[in-house]
């Protein structure tokens, strides 16, 4: 799942060098659709008045952490993890932050 | 018939669908845990409803991966009938059977109530034994029930006649408050394009003994039991209709 391997995570005995790295994975409602918990906090945002507040979407962070040899490589396996599980392409957009080495 | 009724961890209908095909039609049916590979000697899968998983991540979206599925999988491609009933439909929505998703009821809330329903394609395998129009009382109970596609995918299945089941009001009219969870176009079921594999939300299952208030869903299990049979559906929808 990792990208290709670098010059600057090939120690000098050959090994390809691999690090822990932290990977959030936002994930949210898709826009135009329906989000009833996003509408329901809007609300009682309101009833506080906070009136400042136009929309609230819902969504869930995900915090991971997983080698890789690269960062490029955490993000694509991330990703295809988003593509294969973690999103659902109907309902939901993801985007991929890495936050650097554990 | 021989139905297989597939159990996943979390599943809590499996046993009504038992009940429902053999102690009512008197048909066979068997369990498969969701950790077997192998769908055999099977007529009809069931995917029951139940909380998966826990519905963990989303409805479906885990046991979508159960060793099962794979298997679940090629019996749908190669034509076998496959019927999900509510996590069942958000299963195969899921595993992409069935077009579009299943979200958060618009209310927020878990609903188990009774709804009506209206039969919109009486010449599907699961619904020959009722007619167009027939209006179902039948019961929901979910938390992710609202149908969603985009509008292509929603124009096809209205095309296609794949639209099986709509929440509708006590006069069989199609009414934004006779929709439950926010379904859009108020879908409660559809089917696939081969027509071999239904999702619905609503729980036919709980629907097959006037001591249990309707059996409108007995048509159901009937249409698909006559169909392996191969004698045209008798019509069972009493008059009454638990209506």
């Amino acid at each position: 799942m990792s990208g290709a391997a670098t010059d600057s995570n090939i120690e000098p005995n050959g090994k390809v060098q691999v690090n822990e790295f932290l990977v959030e994975v936002r994930i949210s409602p898709r826009p135009g659709l329906l989000d009833p918990e996003g509408k329901a906090i809007h609300n009682a945002l309101h009833s506080l008045e906070f009136d400042e507040v136009e929309d609230v979407r819902v969504g869930k962070l995900l915090r991971m952490k997983l080698l890789a040899d690269s960062e490029a490589g955490a993000r694509e396996a991330a990703e295809q993890m988003c593509r294969k599980l973690l999103a659902n392409p109907v309902t939901e957009d993801f985007d991929i932050a890495v936050a650097g080495r554990a | 018939m021989q139905v297989a009724i597939v159990t996943f961890p979390g599943s809590n209908c499996d046993y009504d669908c038992y009940k429902a095909i053999t102690d009512i039609l008197g048909e066979q049916a068997h369990f498969v845990w969701h950790r077997e590979s192998h769908i055999d000697g099977a007529d009809l899968v069931i995917l029951p409803g139940g909380f998966s998983y826990g519905d963990y991540l989303r409805a479906g979206a885990i046991a979508r991966f159960s060793p099962i599925m794979a298997s679940v999988q090629d019996f749908a491609v190669q034509g076998g009938a496959v019927l999900g009933i509510c996590n069942g439909f958000q299963i195969l929505c899921e595993a992409g059977l069935l077009p579009g998703a299943l979200i958060r009821n618009r209310s927020l809330k878990f609903l188990g109530q009774r709804v009506r329903v209206r039969v919109e394609n009486a010449t599907t395998r699961y619904t020959s034994a009722y007619s167009e129009g027939d209006v179902l009382a039948l019961h929901i109970a979910h938390g992710e029930g609202g149908y969603v596609a985009d509008a292509a995918t929603l124009d096809r299945l209205e095309s296609n006649g794949q639209v099986v089941f709509r929440y509708v009001d006590r006069h069989g009219q199609v009414t934004d408050e006779a929709n439950p969870n926010g379904s859009m176009r108020n879908i409660a079921g559809i089917i696939n394009e081969a027509g071999n594999v239904l999702g619905l939300m609503p729980h036919p299952e709980r629907s097959v003994e006037a001591i249990l208030g309707s059996t409108d869903g007995l048509g159901l299990f009937a249409s698909i039991r006559d169909h392996f049979a191969g004698r045209p559906a008798a019509r069972v929808l009493s008059a009454a209709g638990g209506r």
